[in-house]
């Protein structure tokens, strides 16, 4: 994937093209608005908020949409560009195909962009480049953040089933450990899932 | 990605077998949580693609245009979709078109129009409606409701649909204006997702909708809606969803191809058998695949409806066609009467070249090939529809893929006047 270091060149005028995010995670859409501002695209507009869809596009008539393709909405999307002669027609951006990678990269990362017809692929290409860095980099968060918590809930059910061997086998916490490690390595498994069944048998014991 | 060699692509070496020029068999397959993904689900889940040597790898997606341009970028080798959607690629129509085609129908039946109680409340108010009111009595009530609508300056029915080039769209539509609705005129048709139908309708956001299986029933069983139509009102033969793929793909890996429409095949018919639903029922509800209440689901394959929450029941015999009546044909002049209604509402321009395209988006000639000569129906791949006992239109026309232009013009609400230049059909 090229980064988002080609972003601020080849692009003259980015201020005059209208941008428009439309994506339910408001972090993620501002973190992306904060990229298109920093790129010089002052003409940004967020839609979080999915009511009255079809109005606020034709108010807002932006010459870019990016959304979430998680986002079921896109078919709503769809059908906006097929009936309604009132908005400048956008295209899937997508609509380049001679350039799988940036496709590939927009699919993997989770992301679409809708352009007016007829608008030049290099103004567009930077827009989408910055929105699928941006949405790699919430979904690295997202994991790291799921990751750290899941590393927290481990030790909890650690420390609870250290406690329940303490009590009822009369082990020092080290001892409770040391058996917690062995039987992990006896079983190859992880000291988290062997502590995971001892609170649970001791959930049923109890 | 790897191209398979030709079958014409004679070289001097000896050829290796086609299993191997097609690389594994696995298949990643996209779908949309929703009843109609049955067959495909069931051939995953039950061992039909297995026996066939196959690998279904199924991959839940949340947007039809999703579905559309992973199946175009090659993320999906195939993809669970809506009837017109091979249609309108290969007449270039919607965003990104691919080219698509769909040698295999995953059946018929499953959607319903639903209205909110309070709208139906009106229509019955107005036109004296009786609880077994017909699908038809009901568009005209609601015609009736809209005219006492537009006399008092109120905001006209708000009503949703899933998609533009949907199976949806098209029958809300036909409904619509057999009642004497103009559908862009008289009410706002939008697209609301299926999942999101029911509180959509609980909210007021919307007034009504045209959606498939479960969702129609889950509005009706929380109280907020009433089923009015059934799709096999409207028009039972009515191909419902089909399985797309890349007309590159399906060629070079006929092998594959073919496979996959016995597992299909022999996953349907196990579909149809009344003693399968249970366990498709708890399959389909897996949080995996639709993520629904089993008994609705349950409820749903038998063609049970509860119209409302009021306790009027309906039974619909073969609300869920996976197999039988030739369902999983992908039968040209349907294709044709999808091009029908595009060019109806506007969509497109009718014209020989146009009509020829549309047609070429269904491949009998694939299926004949997976299933032998004898599989396919014995009438004509291009045959009249419409015109059977127990198979009519609910406004009693008839459509003859020969006569397009006046079939379209047949029709006193339409979209535009077609464009008529050289219209006669094969």
């Amino acid at each position: 994937m090229t980064g988002s270091n080609s972003v601020t060149r080849r692009t003259p005028k980015p201020a005059s093209l209208s941008v428009l995010v439309i994506d339910e995670n408001s972090i993620r859409a501002s973190i992306i608005e904060v990229g298109l501002r920093e790129a010089g695209y002052d003409n940004v507009t967020i839609i979080d908020d999915m009511n009255g869809l079809a109005r606020r596009i034709m108010e807002i008539n932006p010459d870019v949409i990016v959304i979430d393709i998680e986002n079921p909405n896109r078919d709503m999307l769809e059908s906006i560009f097929q009936i309604s002669r009132a908005v400048k027609r956008p295209i899937a951006m997508f609509v380049d195909k001679s350039d799988e990678d940036s496709i590939v990269a927009a699919v993997d990362a989770g992301v679409s962009a809708y352009v007016v017809d007829g608008l030049k692929k290099e103004r567009v290409k930077p827009i989408l480049e910055m929105a699928v860095s941006r949405f790699n980099a919430f979904s690295r968060l997202q994991r790291e953040l799921a990751e750290a918590r899941s590393a927290l809930e481990e030790r909890k059910i650690i420390d609870r089933a250290k406690g329940i061997l303490m009590k009822m086998r009369g082990l020092s916490e080290e001892e409770a450990f040391a058996l917690l490690r062995q039987t992990a390595m006896n079983e190859k498994k992880k000291i988290a899932e062997i502590a995971q069944s001892v609170v649970t048998a001791a959930g049923l014991l109890m | 990605m790897v191209m398979a060699m030709n079958d014409s692509n004679t070289d001097d070496l000896a050829a290796p077998p086609r299993a191997a020029a097609e690389g594994s068999r696995m298949v990643r397959a996209g779908f949309i949580p929703l009843v109609d993904a049955s067959v495909l689900i069931a051939t995953a889940e039950f061992g039909f693609a297995e026996k066939e040597g196959i690998k279904l790898d199924l991959v839940k997606d949340v947007s039809w245009a999703n579905v559309r341009d992973r199946l175009a970028f090659r993320q999906f080798d195939v993809a669970h979709m809506l009837s017109p959607m091979p249609v309108a690629s290969m007449l270039g129509l919607g965003s990104n078109p691919s080219p698509t085609i769909t040698p295999f129908s995953l059946g018929r039946g499953g959607n319903a129009i639903t209205l909110s109680t309070r709208l139906f409340d009106r229509m019955t108010a107005t036109a004296g409606l009786p609880e077994t009111a017909g699908a038809l009595e009901n568009a005209r009530a609601l015609a009736m409701v809209i005219r006492d609508m537009k006399a008092r300056e109120e905001t006209l029915p708000t009503l949703a649909m899933t998609y533009p080039f949907s199976s949806h769209n098209y029958e809300f539509r036909y409904w619509l204006a057999a009642g004497g609705i103009d559908p862009d005129c008289d009410v706002k048709l939008v697209v609301v997702p299926p999942p999101l139908t029911s509180d959509a309708l609980a909210a007021g956001a919307i007034d009504g909708f045209c959606v498939g299986a479960p969702w129609n029933m889950v509005a009706s069983e929380r109280g907020v809606g009433r089923i009015v139509a059934a799709k096999q009102d409207i028009w039972p033969s009515a191909p419902e969803k089909v399985l797309g793929m890349r007309p590159d793909w399906a060629e070079s890996h006929p092998e594959t191809v073919s496979r996959l429409i016995v597992a299909l095949d022999a996953a349907a018919r196990w579909c149809d058998r009344v003693e399968n639903h249970d366990a498709l029922a708890a399959a389909l509800a897996d949080q995996r695949y639709i993520a629904a209440p089993v008994q609705i689901i349950r409820h749903v394959l038998a063609g049970e409806f509860n119209l409302d929450a009021k306790g009027n029941r309906r039974v619909i015999d073969d609300y869920f066609l996976f197999h039988g009546g030739s369902a999983n044909y992908p039968r040209p002049s349907q294709a044709l009467w999808i091009y029908s209604q595009m060019v109806r509402w506007g969509q497109a321009e009718l014209t020989t070249t146009h009509a020829r395209t549309a047609a070429s988006a269904y491949r009998p000639d694939l299926y004949r090939t997976a299933l032998g000569e004898a599989s396919g129906p014995p009438d004509a791949d291009f045959r009249i529809e419409g015109d059977k006992n127990g198979d009519s239109f609910m406004d009693g026309h008839i459509f003859d893929p020969a006569h397009l232009a006046d079939y379209v013009s047949g029709f006193a609400v339409r979209t535009v006047r077609p464009v008529v230049r050289g219209t006669e059909e094969t």
